[in-house]
């Protein structure tokens, strides 16, 4: 069985981070990938996808945006193109192709077992992405029959989905520009909202990434918050990465997006929608409101202010077999993937206990999850920092150990 | 601020619920609740509901009392108005459920109420529940809450706290998305 100090599994932008972390301190490591570099960019991204960040902010250990259009952001194919780069760049031992079947403790570390063997390793990282699989809920069982499904992964252009009406469920990043890229298209839309992020693309005269960077919004840690459980639960920034265009629901609802509450059931084929629309809208624009507010207290004077979220009358249901709607579009957001684990450090929800990435078991480690240390961990931008200090943790135990077995050799 | 700076007192023991919250972590058992009410029909429209007991925390539990509320019709639908009507205890339950959560939200804040006054309404139309018109509903069209908040807050915070209050709060969830009833006979 080869060994290896580190065996990092996932080679996205978090996985390479880390393995280039390590490389700078010279810690001997893998890196395991099931398919290649960036595999879910590659697989799991529909067509007009771009990053919701501008090209100046995708900086990784050791890497920053060189080219000609800072303040463009990159598409799907670019951001792969940037880790295949960034991987050879920093020679990263990459492993591709290699699907890792069970992590478990064993002596003097952990066995990471694969589909072409097993590794032994003093520390594990678990750098498989937040997003491995999309989240679809219970009810969707009770979708009539001859309407199709598709997941935001899934999704990749409206002329693939059959002709007709579109229920798009959920209400952030994914949700919202698939909505508004349905309703281009000629399609009726209807969209099922509930607590959302609603962020203006630009405010005072910049991006709002921007403000969210310089102000130090993003660098926020995650032992500064009130409620990390609550932090760690926010969802993805109603944004698309399109220069100066903002798609909150008043966009949307001027393009013609029908806007209805949360999905909260379906009976007799009939989808029922909450009745928490005005709610959920007032409490995206007040905790946007204090957003701004944080801002200006930060730049001084203050800027614009957007237009309260017009709620006219919502559906309360929608009678799925009317042939009014021909497809579902589920955008509930992602959940990482860790069926694989076999180390007991999961919650009854079946999420990795973790404090800032550093599991309960010594040399575990995770990344890539939202809010792991700082607020844009969540972000490429999060990776480098997150993946400094958990390298440093990691080393740290390494020299614990190497102390141990000096000890008992003495 | 000076040291003769009053501390928040809604009258919420916003300690006891984090601890709650906390407790939890441990044992999610004892966040299973169930709630129970009981009904006798006295005559015509007229019944009367008690609430004593209740399971949670682990265990059965009691309010220190039984609650009795007589439930009925005005004299307007011919009944002898014995008590509120059981679509007004609908509103009588989202309003308290609603202030409630207005106080423990601005106790954990640290804003200090007032005064907080609240008009609750609802919109309904008698065909339903005669049967005179198979396309309107039984329930309400729609409900409306508004608030009249004095408190030491801004107005955007005291709009915050509503928004928080009804994010939380179990009746507002309970008229806003579906629940399944069961009704058998034994």
């Amino acid at each position: 069985m080869p060994d290896t100090t580190t065996v990092i599994v996932g080679a996205g932008h978090c996985g390479l981070a880390m393995s280039h972390c390590l490389a700078v301190r010279s810690i001997d490591h893998i890196v395991l990938e099931r398919g290649q570099v960036a595999n879910s960019w590659r697989t799991q991204r529909w067509d007009s996808l771009r990053l919701l960040t501008p090209n100046w902010m995708t900086r990784l250990p050791g890497y920053a945006y060189r080219g000609a259009d800072p303040d463009g952001y990159l598409s799907a194919r670019q951001v792969t193109a940037m880790l295949a780069d960034y991987a050879a760049a920093s020679a990263a031992p990459v492993l591709t192709g290699v699907t890792v079947t069970s992590v478990r403790a064993a002596a003097g570390g952990y066995i990471v077992q694969t589909d072409q063997g097993s590794w032994r390793a003093p520390t594990v990282v678990l750098a498989c992405g937040a997003a491995a699989l999309p989240a679809v809920p219970a009810l969707a069982r009770l979708v009539p029959d001859g309407i199709t499904s598709v997941t935001a992964a899934g999704y990749r252009n409206p002329g693939e989905l059959p002709e007709g009406g579109v229920l798009v469920v959920g209400a952030s990043a994914s949700g919202i520009q698939l909505a508004g890229e349905l309703a281009r298209s000629g399609r009726p839309v209807t969209l099922a909202v509930g607590e959302h992020v609603r962020m203006p693309r630009t405010y005072r005269g910049r991006d709002i990434l921007w403000w969210l960077d310089a102000s130090g919004v993003l660098d926020q840690r995650y032992d500064e918050v009130n409620d990390l459980a609550r932090a760690r639960n926010v969802p993805s920034m109603q944004l698309v990465g399109s220069p100066g265009r903002t798609v909150d629901l008043n966009a949307l609802s001027s393009a013609g997006v029908r806007l209805a509450g949360r999905l909260a059931g379906i009976a007799d084929g009939v989808a029922q929608f909450s009745g928490s629309l005005p709610n959920v809208c007032a409490l995206a624009d007040l905790k946007l409101g204090r957003l701004l507010n944080t801002i200006d207290a930060w730049a001084g004077a203050a800027g614009e202010r957007f237009a309260p979220t017009i709620v006219r009358s919502a559906p309360l249901g929608l009678d799925l077999r009317s042939g009014e709607i021909s497809t579902i579009v589920w955008a509930m957001g992602y959940r990482p993937d860790l069926s694989w684990l076999d180390v007991p450090v999961l919650d009854r929800k079946g999420r990795v206990v973790h404090d800032g990435g550093v599991t309960a078991r010594p040399g575990l480690y995770l990344i890539g999850m939202p809010f792991l240390r700082r607020r844009k961990s969540s972000l490429i931008d999060g990776a480098a920092g997150d993946a400094a200090e958990l390298t440093g943790h990691l080393a740290g135990h390494l020299d614990a150990l190497a102390g141990r077995r000096e000890r008992s050799a003495s | 601020m000076t040291a003769t700076e009053i501390p928040v007192d809604n009258g919420v023991n916003v300690e006891a619920l984090l601890g709650v919250r906390g407790a939890l972590a441990g044992t999610p058992e004892i966040a299973q609740f169930q709630w129970r009410s009981t009904v006798s029909w006295v005559n015509g429209t007229h019944s009367r509901s008690d609430v004593e007991t209740f399971h949670g925390f682990g265990g059965e539990q009691q309010h220190h009392t039984t609650f009795s509320y007589d439930i009925d019709h005005p004299l307007q639908f011919a009944a002898q108005d014995n008590g509120v009507t059981p679509v007004e205890y609908v509103l009588v339950a989202l309003g308290g459920c609603l202030t409630a959560g207005v106080a423990a939200v601005a106790q954990q804040r640290s804003i200090q109420l007032r005064s907080v006054r609240a008009s609750v309404s609802a919109e309904m139309d008698l065909h339903g529940i005669l049967g005179a018109d198979p396309d309107v509903r039984n329930g309400f069209s729609g409900v409306a809450v508004s608030y009249q908040i004095d408190a030491d807050a801004t107005p955007e915070e005291i709009k915050a706290l509503v928004a928080q209050s009804q994010k939380r709060s179990a009746v507002y969830d309970i008229l806003t998305n579906p629940t399944s009833v069961t009704v058998d006979v034994s």
